[in-house]
């Protein structure tokens, strides 16, 4: 140090110390910033939804406005809850899930098989693609292949349909990632115990890369979870349970929109936001844990 | 120099003839021809790049797997063509080893050992199973260290043990041949000493082709040696007489450590 200034030049530790606690300073108020909006939302669903939420609330359909009307106008809770949504939502993701991931692996499993080929490039391309087509444009095209042709009506099965093509690009991509991150090694040495290549696929890729697939799967259906603008056009709505998918159905995000509309039911906005919320954050850490096991 | 060796085998266990392996347009390994003595261990060696590895490889048609590569030539067991045979039943009759233990993750080690049978939709029955597990893990010196944890998943095992459970994977399956490409590579002195006797102890029953780029490996285990370099085979015979006496300069060069 003492020969440093004697070459000329001034000490500046302590303006370089300032700069970088400055500096950390202001990484964490924009970290602390970054998190806060998540934050708010779920303080304000707390707050605003828990008085809803009840068994009855999860058990019991959508209350009419007449009843909603009285029981505001009397200071109570409304009645009711959203059964036909939960139930809805169940029914259009599990149906969605059975037509994305099994078409989701296969091409994952394709793409990688085929690496550099023009077909798979263009599959990967066109995969990327759909993950960006906004999904009211998806449920428009649900609305004219089934409901107008298919089914005849508004149905579950139309938004299974159009939740399904947003869940794909989701499984494509992770399958595609999961298998390639698998070392070539176990591959070969599957095939090197004369295992036919079918089975390398079936019994050695697949259960390894398990947890990969699984993580994607869980992501892609937690993207779904809080659609509403495609089951605007496809699936409609109802106001009792239905699990007929030639049906109008309805599902959470719906019912958290009908609310919106309904000046009675608006309590029932921050309870129904508040279940959905939990979903979501509950299939996301589910997923990030399921990731970290893997490491 | 090559054909003096080919005629003093008789009924070898696998006879390689005019085996040509590119990667694209480059040949790799260049008509490379030789017959391989049953029971014996085979050292292939020559320093890197010189195409060892990819011989070893074409043998059990690993080398379809990847677009690029293309071979040429013939590789004869029991005077049928390997090319011409199902690629599944070539690799049931020659065993692989690889340079680093691959053992599969899901698998605990009792399946590891009979995947080759699993993978390869043959039921077995319990009893013959754990027979097979038990004689594998024998013949590769592991079965006093794992009996008690048959049913872990392997991944908690050394290196060496690993490697050696690969061994027994590929033993399990009761090939005629088994290839190692570079075995002992990725593991430490104790753990190489181990599997080179146990290579030694295994060629009783099996004929055993060993990749190593190590001259000294070569020299203790091996009963015949090729050395390859660019692609060629340069010189083949009894390990022995290689060492001593090298038949061409660049094989005595190699040994004195001039290339490679």
């Amino acid at each position: 140090m003492e020969a440093a200034i004697k070459m000329g030049y001034e000490d500046r530790s302590s303006f370089r110390m300032r700069k970088d606690k400055l500096w950390m300073i202001m990484v964490v108020v924009l970290s602390l910033l970054t998190a806060s909006p998540i934050l708010l939302i779920i303080y304000k669903l707390v707050m605003e939804g828990y008085r809803q939420i009840s068994l009855a609330f999860l058990i019991e359909n959508t209350p009419d406005t007449f009843a909603a009307m009285t029981a505001v106008a009397g200071g109570e809770r409304i009645p009711g809850g959203i059964a036909n949504g939960i139930t809805g939502t169940f029914l259009m993701i599990i149906m969605a899930s059975l037509i994305a991931i099994p078409v989701g692996i296969l091409t994952g499993i394709y793409l990688y098989e085929n690496q550099g080929k023009f077909l798979a490039n263009v599959t990967r391309n066109i995969a990327e693609i759909l993950q960006g087509v906004p999904s009211i444009v998806l449920g428009l095209i649900s609305y004219l292949w089934i409901v107008k042709h298919v089914t005849m009506g508004f149905s579950a099965l139309a938004g299974s349909v159009s939740l399904s093509v947003m869940m794909l690009p989701m499984i494509v991509r992770s399958t595609e990632e999961t298998l390639k991150m698998i070392p070539v090694a176990l591959k070969e040495a599957a095939l090197a115990l004369g295992t036919p290549y079918h089975k390398v696929i079936l019994r050695v890729l697949i259960p390894t890369g398990f947890s990969g697939l699984l993580t994607g799967i869980l992501l892609g259906i937690s993207r779904i979870l809080g659609e509403t603008a495609p089951l605007m056009l496809t699936a409609l709505g109802s106001s009792v349970i239905n699990l007929d998918i030639t049906e109008p159905t309805s599902a959470i995000p719906l019912l958290i929109w009908e609310f919106y509309n309904d000046p009675n039911m608006v309590g029932l906005i921050w309870s129904s936001s508040l279940l959905l919320m939990i979903l979501i954050l509950l299939l996301n850490i589910i997923s990030r844990q399921i990731a970290l096991k893997r490491k | 120099m090559i054909t003096t060796t080919i005629a003093a085998i008789k009924n070898p266990a696998l006879s390689i003839r005019s085996l040509t392996v590119a990667y694209d347009r480059n040949q790799a390994v260049r008509d490379v021809s030789v017959d391989i003595k049953k029971n014996t261990v085979t050292a292939i060696m020559g320093p890197s790049g010189c195409g060892k590895s990819t011989l070893l490889r074409a043998l059990n048609r690993m080398h379809e797997l990847y677009e690029n590569i293309s071979m040429q030539g013939q590789v004869l067991i029991h005077d049928q063509n390997i090319f011409d045979m199902p690629a599944i039943r070539v690799r049931r009759t020659m065993g692989m080893v690889f340079q680093r233990p691959n053992p599969f993750p899901t698998m605990s080690i009792y399946d590891n050992v009979v995947a080759g049978y699993k993978l390869n939709g043959i039921r077995l029955k319990k009893k013959e199973k754990d027979g097979i597990v038990e004689r594998s893990l024998q013949d590769v010196a592991l079965w006093e260290e794992v009996k008690d944890s048959l049913h872990k998943k392997g991944n908690f095992l050394s290196g060496g043990q690993q490697q050696r459970l690969c061994i027994a994977r590929a033993l399990a399956f009761n090939p005629e041949i088994i290839l190692l490409d570079e075995p002992t590579s990725a593991l430490d002195p104790i753990a190489t000493s181990k599997i080179e006797d146990l290579l030694v102890k295994l060629k009783e029953h099996y004929t055993i082709i060993l990749v190593t780029h190590n001259m000294s490996q070569a020299a203790r285990i091996s009963d015949y040696s090729l050395f390859m370099y660019l692609g060629e085979l340069i010189e083949y015979g009894k390990t022995k007489n290689m060492f001593t006496n090298p038949g061409d300069p660049r094989t005595e060069q190699y040994l004195t450590g001039k290339i490679g």
